[in-house]
């Protein structure tokens, strides 16, 4: 047992984190600027936190990803890393002409009070930010929130480069959140089919994503281009999915540049589909067309099919806070029960729309934030599941009390198709019902008295 | 793969020049010193810059000092619980990334390496200290598994911030008794690489470990084994060979550690140092402080594998040894010369070119020697100049700023346990007889006349490199990975091995050759061109059946 150590029995800690449901802002804030069109990343620090978020990515995409450090050594660690930026920023504008920069900050250049505008200016009155570049930073000290609040900060940083225009551009902001590529992919479309004119940012999809063809593009060509961002300054309103996520950009635009906001969940599952579908087609002011009144169909059709297989399964959850909203909104809603919820992303307020969302199970459930997988586990022990849903290294837990494992979240290093096929919308929720069912049902199987086994199921 | 394109003849200043030539003047005249073209020079061998910065902004494929330390020397080890004092992101990316695999066999019967410890530091902990939580976080470990070692480890943000963590380990150590605590000052702005914690983590397992143990070890044959981390498996594989030779491996620093054999290393009679970088220090300080001599060996490549084993005999002299390992050699060579037999076809005349770490850049040439691959440029991530031309440059190595900051631990022969396993005349006689001790060619003898050396080479230069030169291979790490990919070479991560090994001795040899006659002989790279783009023009009509 590879988690042998695991006792049942659970003590308080108040020091030690062990295997965490988190990890540090500067990766949030890297994944979210790979979302700019020629933009490449930057991070401002020692070049061993650079190299292990460009690791963790890569093994989670398997695409190459580009991101640069400052390189800090011990004396840029003293007196400060301005130097270093500078001659950053000149070496990347030379070597590999980007049009964007996106600089996020790391616990070392945090700790010392390194002040990113400041040392951007140094760098534009030097002449190293050559005419049409932009840079832009975002401060991402990891000491505070997770992962989530990195990716949050970047996008935030993205809106803070809005310009509020003249007029209008009759466009709605759309604010995804930190989802896959494909993800990016389908609410597109979905916008698409709505008739809803969206300005989506950030935008990862045909950037982490790509095809093999012989040729290496540094800067692929998706992404969201600058001009793009600024332009959500004119705005009709933002539509910015997840509170954790996407709520700080969206609220920013509206107080600097009057774009009035909504923040909603994020599309998993048919209810919060059915909540972005109607609130994209309100704003934009549009009919919904019977293509996704089908997907929808489809959706529900799957759960009354196979809803027997379902009805009152015992699932533990760990992830990131929106996403884990709208997938325990999910599971309720086919009539699952999620039992043991946690996040590493600290926020009461978690707990608190956990607590909403589960209140009608006739059960308490076990919710955490700030908590980690040691915990998770241990309550499994206490209280054993039919499943487990979240990132890879859920594997070892899975393997221990031998579960059903559906691979869901961030990271994913062992499994491919995440960055290919959505999870969101109704077409997501086909395909997460398929996972579930898929290791439900090979459980079953594997499980069933030859007197039981059955070929059709 | 459609390789006519590739009979282009380069020259290798041209390559030199043209991987120089964007860069800012400053840059340029930094790079082009660690840029060297292997070639007879008048009265001198060529030189080359390494262990220096990385150029800030320049994409580096190198880590820090904390991956050095924590990641690569400690993380193989089981039975210890390792700690990481700093905010999350460290602690996490180090957890379970590496392929360093571990048995989990140990007389405690732990295996804590599938757990990531921190003590998730919070922006109170940075303004008012951290040594209170991390104090804390000692007792919960402790509380909670028992273990017989708890190692911390610190991040960058510790040492700004002034945590005292040796003061912490030591106070803890004290209070438990039974269970040794000790820290390693591993923040990743020291040094300017991985190599800097590999040096930090060996001193102090060396200061804190080495020489404690109460077992005695009477095995025949006893060495410890250096630098050998168990990617995929090889230290499992060398083990294998060793037994069977009846040599007892005592210790391995450090894959598939256990406390109990990091204590027990001053009892081998030899050791045998495979990755030079990360370790040889520590060869010298084992043989000041108990009187171990130590030999270079290198288990990959079978050829290698054999001629390191007959090495270690030779040093017994004892003709029992000398006749098992030939033994050893006659079984197992067969497979092997057949593995071979059946790949050498589809891999001879291919070629290679490697960028990792600080000894496999060297090593791996071997393996590729063994199919017939010629290596046409390689290098190292983090190694230092005695790497590449060998340790009798040791003596003239500038000691710059970034390497004083690393501590550099003096150590006396022990009152107690010092005891030369060979008189200075045995010594005198096994050198003449071909045994060199302390001995380290490096890198560049090992590659042809005209090949490039290239140390710490980044993003940028690797496309152009591949771009200029087309490689049939690439290899280094994961992050480099899909960059080369993308343009239609296979890339081989020689770190991790992406999956698969081992490598090292004579299976793994067989597994190498299959895995690389399975990489450049892939049916997928000529998928990239679909039909219509080979042919774009509408020469022919559509031919109905
Ligand atoms: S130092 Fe901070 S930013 Fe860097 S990896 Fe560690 S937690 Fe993340
Ligand atoms: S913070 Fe320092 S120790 Fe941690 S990954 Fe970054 S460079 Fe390494």
């Amino acid at each position: 047992m590879l988690l042998r150590h695991t006792p049942k029995e659970i003590s308080e800690r108040k020091a030690l984190m062990i295997n965490p449901a988190k990890t540090c802002q500067p990766i949030g804030a890297m994944y979210a600027a790979l979302g700019i069109k020629d933009c490449l990343p930057h991070s401002h620090g020692s070049q061993g936190c650079c190299a292990y978020h460009r690791s963790t990515l890569t093994r989670h995409y398997k695409e190459p990803i580009s991101a640069a450090t400052s390189s800090f050594t011990e004396g840029a660690s003293v007196f400060g890393g301005q130097a270093n930026l500078v001659q950053a920023i000149d070496n990347i504008f030379t070597v590999y002409e980007p049009k964007v920069v996106a600089v996020h900050t790391t616990c070392l250049s945090e700790t010392i009070g390194d002040d990113l505008p400041q040392i951007f200016d140094k760098a534009k009155k030097d002449k190293k930010v050559p005419e049409g570049k932009t840079v832009l930073g975002a401060p991402t000290p990891s000491y505070v929130g997770s992962h989530v609040t990195g990716f949050s900060n970047m996008v935030k940083a993205m809106a803070a480069m809005a310009e509020q225009g003249e007029q209008k551009n009759g466009k709605i902001n759309l604010i995804p959140g930190w989802v896959e590529p494909a993800d990016m992919e389908e609410i597109k479309r979905l916008a698409g089919l709505v008739g809803a004119k969206i300005n989506m940012f950030p935008d990862t999809s045909g950037v982490l994503d790509g095809p093999l063809t012989g040729k290496y593009k540094m800067f692929p060509d998706g992404g969201t281009s600058i001009e793009d961002i600024k332009a959500s300054g004119g705005g009709i309103g933002t539509l910015a999915l997840g509170e954790w996520c996407s709520a700080d950009a969206a609220r920013l635009l509206d107080t600097t540049c009057k774009v009035p906001c909504s923040v909603i969940d994020m599309p998993f599952g048919l209810k919060a589909t059915d909540r972005f579908i109607d609130a994209l087609r309100t704003i934009a002011g549009t009919s919904v067309p019977d293509e996704i009144a089908i997907e929808r169909g489809k959706l529900v059709d799957m759960v009354s099919d196979m809803h027997q297989y379902l009805y009152g399964k015992k699932v533990a959850l760990v992830g990131d806070p929106d996403q884990l909203i709208a997938m325990t909104e999910f599971l309720v809603s086919i009539d699952m029960s999620p039992v043991h919820i946690v996040t590493g992303t600290p926020g009461k307020k978690f707990e608190k729309r956990i607590k909403e969302i589960t209140a009608d199970m006739g059960r308490e459930v076990n919710v955490k934030a700030a908590g980690d997988m040691f915990l998770l586990h241990q309550w499994i022990k206490n209280e054993p599941v039919d499943l487990i849903i979240g990132n890879t290294y859920c594997k070892y837990i899975a393997r221990d009390e031998d579960l059903p494992f559906v691979r869901w979240g961030f990271p994913i290093l062992d499994r491919q198709g995440h960055q290919h096929f959505p999870t969101v919308g109704y077409k997501g929720g086909l395909r997460l019902l398929e996972q579930i069912l898929g290791v439900l049902l090979d459980r079953k199987d594997r499980d069933d008295p030859e007197e039981k086994f059955e070929l059709v199921l | 793969m459609g390789k006519a394109h590739k009979l282009v003849q380069w020259d290798p200043h041209n390559v030199k020049e043209k991987l120089l030539e964007k860069y800012p003047p400053k840059v340029a005249r930094k790079r082009a010193k660690q840029i060297m073209i292997n070639e007879a020079q008048e009265n001198t061998t060529p030189e080359i810059v390494a262990n220096v910065r990385t150029i800030p902004g320049i994409i580096t494929m190198r880590g820090c000092t904390y991956a050095g330390c924590k990641g690569v020397i400690m993380g193989p080890t089981s039975d210890i619980v390792n700690l990481v004092h700093g905010p999350i992101g460290c602690s996490f990316y180090a957890w379970l990334t590496r392929r360093n695999q571990t048995d989990g066999i140990n007389d405690s019967d732990s295996n804590y390496l599938s757990y990531c410890m921190s003590t998730d530091m919070q922006d109170s902990d940075i303004i008012f200290g951290g040594e209170k939580k991390l104090e804390a976080a000692i007792q919960e470990a402790y509380d909670l598994f028992h273990p017989k070692a708890i190692a911390v480890f610190a991040t960058c943000p510790v040492g700004l911030i002034g945590d005292d963590i040796h003061a912490v380990a030591k106070k803890m150590k004290e209070k438990f008794g039974d269970c040794n605590v000790f820290a390693f000052s591993c923040e990743g702005y020291k040094g300017v690489s991985q190599s800097a914690g590999h040096h930090i983590a060996n001193n102090q397992v060396f200061t804190h470990i080495v020489g404690s143990s109460e077992t005695e070890k009477n095995e025949k044959y006893k060495i410890n084994l250096l630098g050998e981390y168990n990617i995929g498996g090889d230290g499992f594989e060398i083990d294998r060979i060793l037994e069977k030779c009846g040599i007892t491996n005592i210790s391995t620093f450090s894959g598939n550690a256990t406390y109990d054999k990091f204590a027990s290393a001053n009892q081998a009679d030899l050791s045998c140092v495979m990755c030079h970088r990360s370790i040889n220090y520590v060869a010298d300080m084992l043989e000041t402080k108990y009187g171990i001599p130590w030999i270079k060996i290198n288990f990959i490549g079978a050829e290698a594998t054999a001629k390191s084993l007959r090495k270690i005999a030779k040093y017994f002299d004892d003709q029992e040894l000398i006749d098992r390992v030939e033994e050893v050699i006659a079984e197992e060579m067969p497979a092997v010369k057949a593995a071979i037999e059946d790949v050498y076809p589809r891999t001879k005349g291919k070629t290679a070119m490697l960028f990792v770490g600080g000894s496999r850049a060297h090593h791996y040439q071997e393996l590729f020697n063994e199919m017939g691959m010629k290596t046409l440029s390689a290098g190292y991530e983090f190694g230092h100049r005695d790497d590449y031309e060998g340790r009798h440059v040791i003596p003239d190595l500038k000691v710059d700023a970034d390497s004083r900051n690393i501590e550099e631990i003096h150590v006396e022969p022990d009152p107690e346990l010092y005891r030369p396993r060979k008189t200075d005349e045995e010594i005198a006689a096994l050198e003449a007889a071909g045994v060199d001790f302390k001995e380290y060619e490096g890198l560049n003898p090992m590659m042809e006349e005209g090949t490039i050396v290239i140390d710490d080479l980044n993003q940028y230069e690797a496309e152009k490199l591949v771009e200029l030169m087309k490689p049939d291979l690439f290899c280094a790490g994961i992050k480099e990975k899909y960059s080369i990919q993308k343009l239609g070479v296979p890339m081989k991560q020689l770190h991790s091995y992406d999956s698969g090994g081992p490598y090292a001795g004579f299976q793994g040899a067989i597994n190498f050759y299959q895995e690389i006659d399975r990489l450049v002989n892939s049916k997928v790279w000529s998928f990239m061109k679909a039909p219509w783009q080979e042919n774009p023009e509408l020469s022919a009509t559509y031919v109905w059946e």
